[in-house]
């Protein structure tokens, strides 16, 4: 049964709603909302005079207009103790989306937590703690101490490896400066915690080691630059899924050709053409169908690789562009190294030489001929790739070609070498810098990280999630993380973490009634015999969160004021316009008030000298995080009455100067030829000298041969990340209530399946289920299944094979697929048609 | 075969309601009277509108309509199976809003797969699954409108199910 909500009116916002700066929270987009709020008693009319709008509300509103809103953006919420009418809907003066919502973002409003409508009352209200065999809640003096307690007794000064931390450093919904200061601020300075990890990998690194080691961040262009572009060259990225309104608002105009005019004021002596893309993916997605649909099948280009061989094609493409000379060759020799080489060893810290470009010539040099054969392509389409991307304009002007890249190659094979080789393309044929260029991650969440320094953490760093699995740790500090969803090898992960952790819950179950002093002991005895003490700060009971001791309730964006960059580093502040659950409370508050018992705690102890370094928390609020950590160390000039002047629009970073009452940004990185991000003093880029050398991950080889299914996995658009809100969002959980799994119909018809049905999907590393959705246009064993989802976890089939800075190589596990059961009732009535627009 | 006449017009044409002046001037006719100083109802109160009869429909041929008024375009189909919401003989008749949700662009229906299909944005909605948004931007599924036949085979629309584009109620 489709859903509908059976609304036939909405309260019409009044003249005198207050108005404030939403930044969406889900993905790395960002596009700017505002967000309205008004008394339960009162309410706007149709008349002109009478609605927010200025216009006559009782006539039916034209295509695009900003004078409507849907029932998701929609809520009652609390602000200050009362309840208010809520709306969030797209701003129209947002130079991101232009007023365009994603099936993400336009949900917001219905994503609040409402005691009213009562949505999303899945949200953490107050801390709880594992007592009498269950969860209670507590106060959060009565829970930090017992956190601060057991953590105090596994630590101490210089010893902090005992304390393992799991700790979200994304920008957007509950991450942002604000947050991820609070954290590593606690976790980084005033401890130095080694075994740590990000929200969705298992250890404490970068995505992108290797562009950076090269010199350059990975997000160094802007959003206008797909609409002054030649071509875009997308690797491993469904952008119309995933960063829909950037695809949207951006490439559609560059594709179309609508931003021609745009492209001859802005880079007059130059030919120019709609753009072209080339999409290098494994799988066919929708962003391809789109494109083909506004740019027309000629000037689409799917490069549908063998999965995996990103590196050979991208060391093809490098060899044949350089073979022609089609380089920016006055910028490779101002603004990159020139030897002697190598500039940067291979090691295990490296997993590629870094060099100047002809030794990287040398290192990837690979033909046409054997490029073809491993990517399963044919020559004329890699030769008609590198024209598109690299050929001069007639008349001679470099082309312009942006290079956007995202999880396809970042949780793909050999990450290091392949987006190397990527940056190599982007760098020969100077495109980073320029108008129309860049070499950029997509993204996935918004970035807000601000934390002391990191280098203690080590490089490689730990392997986190197999530490654990192999009996390390005594003490787990989660921040919004959800292991049980997300992980890789998650099967072995969930056994030996429920099993640890029940060690610990039996314990404190033993000595119900007993004084603070015998749970502690009791703890600690379980911990010291191998159990695991597991600390859950989040904003919903997560599915880690079920092992959890003590749950820690965490607000999110617009229910703290909340600062993050999007893809093109544009800073906002999502403004505070509602109270957040319960005594629920900002990350950096949590981590503040943690810290502060932390001290109390060591002094009682006798440890003065250790506690004294937890001091520097006396933060009122969100805001005094943000100047202790973002404002003290970007030049003090940002400040949050700043940014809000700024808008939905606000500045993109780095921030350099506040003039005539406006902060001042930078439109695109490296527009001087200097590079710096690898921290070099010479300030000259590298280039990655990186062979192609196959599978790089341990395992993968092997698993290959043995199952006969790939199954990638990835988002889609309806879909936000683990699904931790969505998971209670009815439009979504009744599009999809299981995880899809994209087969072709005679790989279903081989396993026995119709659509709909359950299947299990199971290999060496584990099992998980998922609902069979007949795709014809995927290839014949190739699947690909929705990822992170609280009813089918993709990750349990995936192996623990890392890169050598241990990046998992998600994307790759092969698995036999059997028919688990009948489509379920929740199944029967939803649409399996084909998800690729028809005129 | 694809149906693509709504596409071609001009969307403001379309708003305007030019293509449905007739269908809308028989819902202007058919709308009960409210009496002045009325209390404000509960649920807005939807026209009953006539707007085919099931000698008119051919299989998975839409029809043009309208409702509740002239300005919220529409189509009856006829699927030949049983769907969701759908009535008639075979419980196959159902109606649609086809102005998308999303962001109001007019949807083409394409015969061959039974989707509604935006030319805006490209989302696409199951014509025999209710209207569920089989892939889209838009944060509802499709409006669709609650029919009802008479002894005579009249076919007559009497509720939305959703929020419709473009208005802040369903009845202007």
């Amino acid at each position: 049964m489709a859903y509908k909500r059976q609304i036939d009116r909405l309260p019409i916002i009044p003249k005198d709603a207050k108005e404030f700066n939403v930044t969406c929270h889900y993905c790395i987009v960002g596009c700017g909302y505002k967000a309205y709020t008004w008394p339960m008693n009162k309410q706007g009319g149709t008349a002109p005079g009478a609605n927010k709008f200025g216009v006559d509300l009782g006539q039916q509103q034209d295509a695009q207009t900003p004078n409507w809103y849907a029932p998701s953006m929609y809520n009652v919420v609390k602000q200050g103790g009362q309840d208010v009418h809520l709306v969030i809907k797209p701003d129209d003066n947002c130079v991101v989306n232009s007023g365009l919502g994603s099936v993400r973002g336009a949900r917001m409003a219905e994503n609040r937590r409402s005691d009213v409508t009562g949505t999303q009352q899945q949200r953490l209200t107050e801390p709880m703690v594992w007592r009498y065999g269950t969860w209670q809640p507590t106060t959060w003096d009565d829970a930090l101490d017992l956190v601060a307690q057991v953590t105090a007794r596994v630590v101490d000064k210089g010893k902090e490896d005992d304390l393992f931390v799991s700790m979200f450093d994304h920008g957007g919904s509950a991450g942002g400066y604000e947050n991820t200061w609070g954290t590593g601020k606690l976790y980084f300075g005033s401890m130095k915690v080694k075994n740590c990890r990000i929200h969705n990998r298992p250890a404490y690194n970068s995505e992108v080691h290797s562009t950076r080691d090269m010199g350059i961040g990975e997000l160094n262009n802007c959003y206008e630059d797909y609409e002054l572009t030649d071509a875009i060259f997308l690797v491993g990225g469904n952008a119309m899924e995933t960063q829909s309104n950037l695809f949207l608002n951006h490439w559609v105009p560059g594709l179309r050709g609508d931003s021609m005019d745009k492209k001859k004021a802005q880079l007059p002596n130059e030919p120019h053409a709609p753009a072209k893309i080339v999409i290098v993916d494994p799988r066919r997605t929708v962003t391809i169908n789109t494109c083909e649909v506004v740019a027309g099948k000629d000037n689409v280009l799917h490069l549908q690789i063998e999965s995996g061989t990103d590196l050979a094609l991208f060391n093809t493409l490098f060899t044949y562009i350089v073979d022609k000379g089609w380089l920016d060759n006055d910028f490779i020799a101002a603004s990159t190294f020139q030897g002697p080489d190598p500039a940067q060893a291979e090691n295990k810290a490296y997993p590629a030489a870094l060099t100047s470009f002809k030794a990287a010539v040398a290192a990837c040099k690979m033909s046409l001929d054997d490029g073809a054969k491993i990517c399963g392509l044919s020559k004329d389409d890699i030769v008609k790739a590198a024209e598109w991307i690299a050929k001069p304009k007639d008349g001679g002007a470099r082309k312009r070609t942006v290079f956007p890249y995202e999880k396809g190659i970042i949780w793909g094979n050999d990450n290091y070498r392949t987006i190397g080789a990527l940056v190599n393309i982007a760098l020969a044929t100077g495109n980073i810098g320029r108008p129309g260029g860049g070499v950029v991650r997509l993204g996935g969440h918004q970035e807000g990280y601000m934390r002391p320094d990191e280098s203690h953490v080590g490089r490689p760093a730990a392997y986190v999630d197999d530490l654990i699995i192999k009996g390390q740790g005594k003490v787990h500090h989660i921040w919004a993380n959800d292991h049980y969803k997300t992980t890789l090898n998650a099967t072995e992960f969930k056994r030996i973490y429920n099993k640890r952790t029940n060690m610990v819950k039996e314990a404190m179950d033993a000595v119900a009634g007993g004084t603070r002093a015998e749970l502690i002991d009791a703890i600690v005895k379980a911990v010291d015999a191998g159990g695991l003490f597991s600390v859950n700060v989040d904003i919903i009971h997560s599915q880690i969160g079920q092992a959890a001791h003590v749950i820690l309730p965490a607000v999110e964006s617009g229910e703290m004021n909340l600062t993050s960059m999007n893809g093109e580093r544009r800073l906002r502040l999502t403004e505070r316009y509602m109270d957040g659950p319960g005594s629920a409370k900002p990350d950096c508050m949590i981590a503040a008030a943690l810290a502060q018992n932390m001290e109390r705690v060591l002094r009682a102890m006798g440890k003065a000298d250790y506690a004294d370094q937890f001091k520097g928390y006396d933060w009122k609020s969100e805001e005094d995080a943000f100047m202790d950590g973002y404002y003290a160390h970007t030049g003090k000039i940002v400040t949050y009455d700043r940014l809000r002047a700024m808008g939905t629009n606000g500045v993109q970073e780095p921030v350099v100067d506040y003039k005539d009452d406006k902060l001042v940004g930078t439109q695109r990185l490296y527009t001087d030829g200097k590079f710096d991000r690898h921290g070099r003093p010479d300030k000259k880029a590298l280039f990655c000298a990186g062979a192609w050398r196959g599978w790089q991950a341990p395992g993968k080889a092997d698993e290959k041969v043995k199952y006969a299914f790939l199954i990638n996995n990835g988002r889609s658009n309806i879909n936000w990340q683990n699904h931790f809100l969505d998971q209670e969002n009815d439009f979504v959980s009744d599009r999809y209530p299981f995880p899809f799994i994209e087969m072709h119909p005679d790989d279903m018809a081989k396993v026995g399946v119709k659509a709909g049905d359950l299947v299990e999907v199971y290999n060496d590393a584990g099992a998980t289920q998922a609902m069979a959705y007949p795709t014809p246009t995927a290839r014949p064993g190739e699947t690909f299944m929705l990822f992170g989802t609280p009813t089918g976890q993709q990750g349990n089939v995936v192996n623990p094979g890392v890169n050598e800075l241990v990046l998992p190589d998600y994307k790759h596990a092969w698995a036999n697929i059997r028919k688990l059961a009948d489509a379920p009732e929740a199944v029967r009535g939803i649409s399996f048609k084909s998800k690729e627009y028809t005129a | 075969m694809k149906c693509n006449q709504l596409v071609e017009v001009g969307r403001r044409q379309f708003l305007r309601g030019g293509l449905v002046a007739t269908a809308g001037a028989a819902a202007a006719t058919m709308m009960p009277g409210r009496a002045k100083a009325a209390p404000p109802m509960a649920l807005v109160e939807y026209p009953s509108n006539r707007l085919a009869n099931l000698s008119d429909l051919k299989l998975n041929e839409p029809m043009d309509i309208a409702y509740p008024d002239g300005d919220s375009p529409g189509v009856l189909l006829k699927l030949g199976k049983a769907v969701e919401g759908g009535v008639g003989p075979q419980m196959d008749i159902v109606a649609f809003s086809v102005t998308c949700p999303h962001k109001g662009f007019p949807l083409s229906y394409n015969t061959d797969d039974r989707t509604f299909n935006c030319p805006g944005h490209y989302s696409r909605f199951d014509a025999e699954a209710g209207g569920q948004e089989v892939w889209g931007h838009a944060t509802q599924n499709l409006p669709q409108f609650t029919l009802r036949i008479d002894a005579k085979g009249d076919i007559y629309a009497e509720g939305v199910d959703e929020l419709l584009y473009g208005r802040l109620s369903n009845v202007l």
